[in-house]
C-alpha cells in the first residue's frame, strides 16, 4: 500500500450565514477520503451535495473549520495566504466553465506564463515551457498570442488544462472540467486527461455529477450526497453495482443510451424505489 | 477511438487599440483634436503671445483689439488673449489636480473595499455615502472661509469630494469579477494579491476609470470656474473663471469679454463628455466580439458529402398510426446580418409527427435543433426569420400563418417546455396566478375555475403539496418543482402538440428521471404529439419513438429510434454514439507508480 498522496480526515466546511447569531450553513458534514500518487478519485454527487466545496477546500478556498486535510502528511487546511502559494506547484486546478475560468483579456501566452513567474521561470525559457503546454494539449503552438474568445469550449478547456500542468503539480482538482462540452468533444478531453495522467503519474481529484464520465477515469469513486460521503469504493463497483441506497437510485436514474436495455432499467428504477419507500430509506430524496 | 489531432484553430482575429479606434470616431478624433490643441496652447503660451498676462495698463481700460491684442483688454487694462492662454494653465492643472487626487483615493479604495471585503469594505463604503451626501459647493465655500483662496486647496478639497464617483465604479466591476474562475486559477497558481489585482483585476477597471476621469475633469474644471466667478477664488492667478467675472461686471460696458472664456469652458467641457461618450461607444462595440464559428476537431470530418440516411419503419414505428400533426417539409431558417446578407442556420428541414408520436431532435451545440423547435412556435430571436419551406400544423401552414393566427396556436394547440426552468417563471408573481392568468384567456373561464384546475394540475404533475406551491413565488421551489409547474402549465390547454426544448438538461440526475417519467405518463394520457429537443441520448432512448440527427443545420439521419441506435449509417451519427461514454469500460484499479516505475527501470 503507497503512502497516501492526500489524504481528507473528517473535513466540516462552514459557511457563515447572513443574519445576527445564525447557525452557519454546514456544506460538508465531516468527509473523508485519500488519494494516491497517480490515482483519479471521482467525485460524484448532485448539486448541493458538496462535492465542489470539497474540491475547493482541498485547494484552500473554502473555509475549513474542522478536521484535517493532509498532504505528504502535511495538514494543509489552515495554511496562511504565503504557504498555501508556495503549494502552488503541488496542487493545480481545472474549473468547470472554460468560459469564466480563463481571463477574457490576457492572449494565450499571458495565462499560461503567469504560474511560470512563481518559480521564477522567464523569458526564452518561458516561451520555451508554453509551446510545450501547448503541444502536451494538443493544440498548435501559435495559439499563444491569441485572446480566450477566439477558441471553442473545448479548446478553451484544453488551455485550462495546459495551465495547470505548468508547474508539474503532483495532483490536479478537476471540477466537473468537461460537463459543458459537447458530447464528441467531452470524449476527447477525457482522453487527453487520461494520456495526460500515465505520461506524468499525476493524480485527479475529478469531480462530476455524471457516473459515467466519473467511471471511465476513475480507479476509485466517492459518493456524495448532503455533505457527507454515503459511498466509497473501487470505482467499477461504485458505478456498477452500488450499495448504498442513494447510490443506486442515482445508477438507475441515469438513462442508458439504448431504447431496450432503458425499458429494462426503467423497470428496475420503479421497483427499486417502491422497495426503499417501503423500508423507509428515501428521505430527502425528491425534489 | 477518438483521435486526439491538435483541433484548427481560426485566424487571428484584428485587435486594435482603443487609441486607434477612437481616432476612427469622427466624435472622438474632432474632441482629441481640439483637447490637444488647448493643452498645447497651455503649454507653450509664452510662445504665442509675448505679453504678460497679469500686465495691467489703465489707458487700456476696457481697450478694443488691435495690434499684437488680438481680443483686446480687460476691466484692468490686461491683455485678454494673453490671460485666456495663460488661464488654460491654471484652469486645466487646477482640474488635473482634482482629477488625480479622486482617482487614487477612489480607484485605490474601491480595489481594496471589493477585493478583500470586511471591514474595510463597510468603512469605505460608508465614507463614500457621507461624500455623496455632502453638498461640495458649501464644504469649498466653508474650505475657503478657514483656510483662505487658494486654488490648489479648494481643488484639492474638490477632488476628495469625488472620490466616490471612482469608488463606486471601481467597487462594482471588483466585486463583479471577483467571483470569476479566473481569479480563484491565479490565487491556485500562487499569485500574490497584489499581482492579482494588477493583472486582473486593473485590467477590468481601466476602461471605466478612464471613461470617468474624462467626465470628473470636466466637472472639476466646470466647478473651479464656478468657484472663480463667484469671486471666491484666488484673484492674481488668471483662470477661465476669473475672466468670466471680470466679463460678467463689464457687461454693459463690453459684452465680448464674457464670451471668451465661456466660449472655451463650454467647449472644453463638450469635448470631455464627447470624448467620454466615444470611448464608451468603441469600448461597448468590442464588447461584442464578431461571432466567428469555432471550428471543433470533428469539423474536420467533411460530413457534408454524405448524404442523409433515412431508416424505414420498423414495427414498432409502423403501429403509430394517428393522424399527421405536424408535418415540417425543406424549413430554412435565416438571420439577417449587419451587412444586409443572410446567414442559413437551418437548412432544409424535413420531419412529420404522428398524435401520439414522440420525435426526437438531437445535436449538439449549433446544430439547429433548437432553431428548428423555435420555428415551429414562430418564436424565432429578433433577426431569424423563416425563409422558406413549410410547416404544415393541423392543415394549416405556420410559416405563412399571421401574428393572430399564432397567438390563437401558441399555448392552446402547441405548447412548450423550456430549458431553464427558473429564468421562465417570474419571480414577482405567485406561481398560481401564473398558472391561472393563461388558463383564463386560453380556455375563457373564470378565476375561481381556472384556480380549481390549477390546483388540479399541480397535483397531477406530482407536486404534494399544491396549494402550497400554488402559494409559492418562484424562488421558493426547487428546479425540477419549476419544471414541474411548468408542465403544468403547457399541459393547461391540453395541447396537441408538444415542443421540449431541452426539458432536462437544467436538472439533477435524479430529478431528470422523475421528469421523463412524468412526460412519459402525460404524453400518453393526453396522446399528444412531442417534439423533444436534446443533445442526451438516454433521454432519447428513455422517451422516443422517432429520432432526427441535425448536424449544422441539416437532418444528416432520421429514423425509428431503434434504427438510429442499433444502425446507425451516417458517419457523424456513428461518431457520437462512440463518444457515449455509459456502460463503457470502468478505469480499473490503480497499478501504483513505484511499481510500474521499478520495472521500467529493469526494463531499460
Amino acid at each position: 500500500m503507497t503512502e497516501p498522496l492526500l489524504d481528507v480526515k473528517n473535513v466540516i466546511v462552514e459557511y457563515p450565514v447572513k443574519g445576527f447569531r445564525k447557525d452557519p450553513f454546514r456544506a460538508l458534514k465531516g468527509v473523508s477520503l485519500d488519494i494516491r500518487p497517480g490515482e483519479t478519485v471521482g467525485l460524484v454527487g448532485e448539486s448541493g451535495s458538496g462535492k465542489t466545496t470539497l474540491g475547493r477546500a482541498v485547494l484552500g478556498l473554502a473555509p475549513v473549520t474542522g478536521g484535517e486535510i493532509l498532504y505528504k502528511g502535511k495538514d494543509i487546511a489552515h495554511l496562511g495566504r504565503r504557504e498555501r502559494r508556495s503549494l502552488s506547484s503541488d496542487i493545480q486546478v481545472v474549473f468547470q466553465d472554460p468560459y469564466t475560468s480563463l481571463n477574457p483579456s490576457l492572449t494565450i501566452e499571458q495565462i499560461l506564463v503567469e504560474p511560470l513567474t512563481m518559480r521564477k521561470i522567464e523569458g526564452k525559457a518561458a516561451a520555451r515551457r508554453v509551446a510545450d503546454l501547448l503541444d502536451q494539449v494538443g493544440l498548435p503552438s501559435d495559439a499563444g498570442d491569441r485572446l480566450p474568445r477566439e477558441f471553442s469550449g473545448g479548446q478553451r478547456q484544453r488551455i485550462a488544462i495546459a495551465r495547470a500542468l505548468a508547474l508539474d503539480p503532483a495532483l490536479i482538482v478537476c471540477d466537473e472540467p468537461v460537463s459543458a462540452l459537447d458530447l464528441s468533444t467531452q470524449a476527447r478531453v477525457l482522453d487527453l486527461f487520461k494520456e495526460i495522467q500515465e505520461r506524468t503519474g499525476v493524480a485527479y481529484l475529478f469531480v462530476s455529477h455524471d457516473l459515467a464520465v466519473v467511471r471511465h477515469l476513475s480507479h476509485r469513486v466517492a459518493v456524495m450526497f448532503h455533505g457527507e460521503i454515503v459511498e466509497w469504493g473501487d470505482g467499477d463497483q461504485v458505478t456498477s453495482a452500488p450499495t448504498h441506497p442513494y447510490t443506486q437510485r442515482l445508477f438507475l436514474a441515469a438513462p442508458v443510451p439504448d431504447p431496450d436495455r432503458q425499458e429494462v432499467r426503467r423497470a428496475d428504477r420503479d421497483r427499486l424505489l417502491a422497495e426503499q419507500k417501503a423500508q423507509g430509506l428515501q428521505a430527502g430524496a425528491t425534489a | 477511438m477518438i483521435d486526439l489531432t491538435p483541433a484548427t484553430i481560426p485566424p487571428k482575429a484584428q485587435r486594435t487599440s482603443l487609441f486607434v479606434r477612437l481616432l476612427k470616431n469622427p466624435v472622438g478624433l474632432a474632441s482629441m483634436i481640439f483637447l490637444t490643441l488647448l493643452v498645447l496652447s497651455a503649454i507653450f503660451a509664452p510662445l504665442l503671445t509675448s505679453v504678460d498676462p497679469n500686465q495691467a495698463s489703465l489707458q487700456d481700460f476696457l481697450g478694443p483689439a488691435r495690434e499684437g491684442h488680438p481680443l483686446g483688454f480687460d476691466s484692468a487694462g490686461r491683455d485678454v488673449f494673453a490671460r485666456l492662454v495663460y488661464a488654460g494653465r491654471f484652469s486645466l492643472a487646477g482640474g488635473l489636480l482634482a482629477l488625480v487626487i479622486a482617482a487614487v483615493i477612489g480607484v485605490i479604495g474601491g480595489l481594496l473595499a471589493g477585493y478583500y471585503r470586511g471591514w474595510f469594505d463597510s468603512v469605505s463604503s460608508w465614507l463614500a455615502g457621507l461624500l455623496m451626501a455632502m453638498p461640495a459647493i458649501v464644504v469649498l465655500l466653508a474650505a475657503r472661509a478657514v483656510l483662505g483662496p487658494s486654488m490648489w486647496l479648494s481643488m484639492a478639497i474638490f477632488g476628495v469630494m469625488l472620490s466616490p464617483a471612482f469608488f463606486r465604479l471601481v467597487y462594482a466591476s471588483v466585486t463583479a469579477v471577483r467571483d470569476e474562475l479566473y481569479i480563484d486559477a491565479a490565487r491556485v497558481s500562487g499569485l500574490s494579491d497584489g499581482s492579482i489585482i494588477g493583472r486582473h483585476i486593473l485590467t477590468v477597471v481601466r476602461a471605466p476609470a478612464i471613461i470617468q476621469s474624462a467626465m470628473v475633469l470636466g466637472i472639476a474644471i466646470a466647478i473651479q470656474a464656478g468657484l472663480d466667478f463667484l469671486g471666491l477664488g484666488d484673484m492674481t492667478i488668471p483662470t477661465w473663471g476669473t475672466m468670466l467675472n471680470d466679463g460678467f461686471t463689464n457687461i454693459y460696458k463690453e459684452p465680448l469679454l464674457i464670451l471668451w472664456p465661456s466660449l472655451i469652458l463650454a467647449l472644453t467641457c463638450m469635448a470631455l463628455t464627447l470624448l467620454a461618450n466615444a470611448m464608451r461607444d468603441e469600448l461597448e462595440r468590442s464588447a461584442k466580439p464578431k461571432k466567428r464559428k469555432p471550428l471543433i476537431a470533428t469539423a474536420l470530418m467533411d460530413f457534408s458529402k454524405v448524404a442523409a440516411v433515412t431508416h424505414a419503419d420498423d414495427a414498432r414505428t409502423a403501429a403509430l398510426t394517428g393522424e399527421v400533426l405536424l408535418n415540417i417539409s425543406d424549413l430554412s431558417v435565416g438571420y439577417g446580418q449587419p451587412d444586409g446578407s443572410v446567414k442559413t442556420v437551418v437548412h432544409d428541414v424535413s420531419l412529420t409527427v404522428r398524435r401520439g408520436e414522440v420525435h426526437g431532435l438531437i445535436g449538439e451545440s449549433g446544430s439547429g435543433k433548437t432553431q428548428t423547435a423555435w420555428s415551429i412556435l414562430r418564436l424565432l430571436p429578433e433577426g431569424g426569420h423563416i425563409t422558406g419551406g413549410a410547416i404544415v400544423f393541423e392543415g394549416k401552414d405556420l410559416a405563412e400563418a399571421s401574428e393572430r393566427e399564432m397567438d390563437r396556436i401558441r399555448g392552446k394547440k402547441i405548447a412548450y417546455i423550456p430549458q431553464e426552468p427558473m429564468s421562465n417563471l417570474d419571480s414577482s408573481f405567485t406561481i398560481g396566478s401564473q398558472l391561472v392568468e393563461p388558463m383564463r384567456i386560453c380556455l375563457g373561464i373564470s378565476k375561481k375555475e381556472a384556480t380549481k384546475r390549477a390546483l388540479e394540475l399541480l397535483s397531477h404533475v406530482g407536486i404534494p403539496n399544491p396549494q402550497r406551491t400554488f402559494n409559492a413565488y418562484p424562488h421558493e421551489v426547487s428546479g425540477g418543482m419549476a419544471q414541474r409547474v411548468l408542465i403544468a402549465g403547457a399541459i393547461s390547454c391540453e395541447p396537441d402538440l408538444l415542443i421540449a426544448d431541452e426539458p432536462t438538461t437544467a436538472l439533477d440526475v435524479t430529478v431528470q428521471a422523475e421528469i421523463l417519467q412524468l412526460l412519459r405518463r402525460l404524453q400518453a394520457e393526453l396522446n399528444m404529439g412531442v417534439v423533444l429537443v436534446t443533445h442526451n441520448f438516454g433521454v432519447v432512448a428513455d422517451l422516443c419513438d422517432r429520432v432526427s440527427v441535425m448536424r449544422e443545420g441539416r437532418v444528416i439521419e432520421s429514423g425509428p429510434v431503434r434504427a438510429i441506435f442499433k444502425a446507425a449509417r451516417h458517419p457523424y451519427t456513428q461518431s457520437l454514439l462512440n463518444a457515449i461514454l455509459e456502460e463503457g469500460e470502468p478505469r480499473g484499479e490503480l497499478i501504483a507508480p513505484t511499481t510500474r516505475a521499478t520495472t521500467q527501470g529493469a526494463q531499460s
